[in-house]
């Protein structure tokens, strides 16, 4: 950690967002030089050069072997990765925080590509649970079918699935865009705090439930409105962002996106009010 | 945690045992406390086969305390002389395991819970199971494990269900190990993955109107649930759609008879499944690795809605 002498460069790694607040029972603030060029080095990344390609085979490779194969690979410059007979393996592709393509010949088990930063990977098969679990940046397409918790808590990126998708689609989402061509599941938004999703079809019970923000659109019936969820017009934004939002994902071609019902927070829970913690002791 | 398995060959038979114990044991990871086999093989459908246990796997890891291994010599004498005394005509008798047996009986009277009670009034006795295909082996240890210790690679049959156990609501032992039987149903076995947090209240009213219980483990109550309900003449798949709203908690089963396979997924959808449909097989587990030690192929799986109820036929 820097040692940081002068207010003006504490000053200007503050503003640089140089810095962390490390909670340990007392809030320390750590400061870091902007000016030593090692700062701006984002541990685990690499260049890679997507026409460099190369294929995978991880039949007979654990997920971490074939996780460590996919880092050893791309800190070979290698910006095309494609992954053969996955089988099902679980955590397949987790962490990668550059710029990448990945493809998988098959389909995924359970945390599939999760907390990844900017890839885009294309999985030519289903996926199981919590697929792009905390994803930051990039894009993923599956091609098939989706288990219970799409897209669980992730923060940016767009995660789009072709099939049908399990229960608690987007919970705790944070960010970003969910799009399933599909049906989807029981809960699905359920507490979502910001972002966007939108299922084609049908969707399950508890749409929504305990949602602080964000929007869902939905194509199909629904099965009930979770707490807190309510319908709200769609406005001549929502139909255009829609629109070109499914043109982007290559998904939903022609589909009428003026017919969809669209479902925000209303707001109207505990968590909403103006009350202090010491005041609302006295409320109650 | 847990695991479950499960698959069905339609109009063929194949090695069920040697397939289920692939599914289960790519599941091992979901718990190795205990596995448990319910195999529907190949009988002429005549005789009934029985599987007793007469006490417990005391190895490392139980909780069960050791008994005298006279003991078991003791019950084995007093339930074949049981058998004899209702008109059971032993056809074949196996000592697997020295707290396990397996026997082949013509038995023609229609009073399998008279039988049942009966035999299990033999202190330390429990029927693991009865039918005429059905076979409930259970034990402590992993899916590879318990296949070797009681042969099961070579059972040739139609559709098998099984159980990783990772014990938490009850002990490490065979009689708290899935699958359990649809006691006093000929050829009827469970496998769940969950909690019922209405165990206890269920427990209570199926007890004050005869039902048996053998263990604590809040699964064997989706056994006896179902077992309640066709003893009044539902049919099987009315009763697992009754058992949605009658049973509290998170839960995904698989209930297994003569000739059909079924699952239940809970309201909440909280447990996972995933299931393989083709026209000559499904197959179906908790996660997608036990469906791909059968088929490494790229196949089309999916994850059923919850709520789902669904039953297939051999």
């Amino acid at each position: 950690m820097a040692n940081l002498k002068t207010s003006e460069k504490k000053t200007k790694a503050q503003s640089m967002g140089l810095h962390t607040e490390v909670l340990t029972g007392k809030t320390q603030q750590k400061f870091f030089n902007p000016d030593e060029a090692e700062n701006f080095f984002y541990w685990g990344t690499y260049d890679v050069d997507f026409n460099k390609r190369i294929d995978l085979d991880v039949k007979d490779l654990d997920c971490k072997e074939a996780n460590r194969k996919i880092d050893e690979l791309m800190s070979q410059g290698y910006g095309t990765i494609v992954i053969k007979n996955p089988q099902g393996k679980h955590s397949l592709g987790v962490g990668i925080l550059n710029k990448l393509n990945l493809i998988f010949e098959g389909s995924l088990g359970y945390f599939g590509v999760g907390s990844i930063d900017g890839p885009t990977v294309r999985i030519n098969g289903r996926v199981g649970w919590s697929c792009a679990e905390n994803m930051m940046a990039g894009k993923v397409v599956i091609e098939k079918n989706a288990g219970s918790c799409f897209g669980a808590a992730i923060r940016g990126g767009d995660l789009i699935c072709k099939g049908s998708v399990g229960a608690r689609t987007g919970i705790d989402q944070k960010g970003g865009t969910i799009i399933v061509g599909g049906d989807a599941g029981a809960f699905t938004g359920f507490m979502m705090q910001r972002g966007r999703i939108v299922i084609l079809g049908d969707v399950g019970i508890n749409l929504g439930d305990s949602m602080y923000d964000g929007t869902l659109y939905i194509g199909g019936k629904i099965g009930s409105f979770g707490s807190d969820a309510v319908e709200s017009p769609m406005t001549k934004s929502d139909i255009d962002w829609l629109k070109r939002k499914l043109k982007v994902a290559e998904i939903g071609e022609n589909y009428d996106v003026s017919k969809m019902t669209k479902v925000v927070s209303g707001k109207k829970l505990w968590n909403y009010d103006a009350l202090e913690p010491t005041e609302k002791k006295g409320a109650i | 945690m847990c695991g479950i398995a499960g698959l069905i060959h339609r109009g063929k038979s194949s090695k069920v045992g040697h397939e289920l114990q692939g599914m289960l044991q790519a599941l091992k990871h979901r718990g190795e406390d205990s596995t448990g086999y319910a195999l529907y093989g190949d009988t002429e459908g005549k005789n009934f086969i029985m599987r007793v246990k007469i006490g417990e796997n005391v190895g490392e890891g139980s909780s069960s305390v050791a008994e005298d291994i006279s003991v078991y010599d003791e019950r084995k004498k007093v339930v074949e002389s049981c058998l004899s005394e209702m008109g059971a005509k032993i056809i074949k008798a196996d000592r697997v395991l020295p707290y396990s047996l397996r026997y082949e009986i013509e038995y023609n009277k229609d009073d399998l819970l008279n039988f049942s009670q009966k035999i299990e009034s033999i202190e330390g006795v429990e029927i693991l199971s009865m039918g005429k295909s059905l076979e409930v082996i259970k034990d402590l240890g992993n899916a590879k494990m318990v296949c070797d210790r009681y042969n099961l690679d070579k059972v040739v049959g139609t559709h098998a269900i099984g159980h990783a156990r990772m014990a938490t609501e009850s002990g490490v032992d065979i009689k708290s190990a899935h699958p359990f039987w649809g006691y006093p149903f000929s050829d009827v076995s469970v496998v769940h993955n969950g909690q019922l947090t209405n165990y206890w209240n269920n427990r209570r009213i199926l007890e004050n109107k005869g039902m048996r219980f053998m263990s604590e483990c809040d699964s064997e109550l989706i056994a006896v649930y179902l077992a309640e309900k066709m003893r009044n003449g539902a049919s099987l798949e009315e009763g697992m759609k009754d058992s949605l709203s009658g049973l509290d908690g998170v839960f995904t089963y698989f209930v297994a008879t003569k000739d059909s396979l079924g699952m239940a997924k809970d309201t909440m959808a909280a447990k996972p499944l995933v299931l393989y449909e083709s026209d000559d097989l499904v197959a179906m587990g908790s996660e997608e690795i036990a469906i791909r030690s059968l088929l490494p192929q790229e196949i089309d799986t999916y994850d059923p809605f919850d709520g789902e109820v669904k039953v297939w036929q051999i």
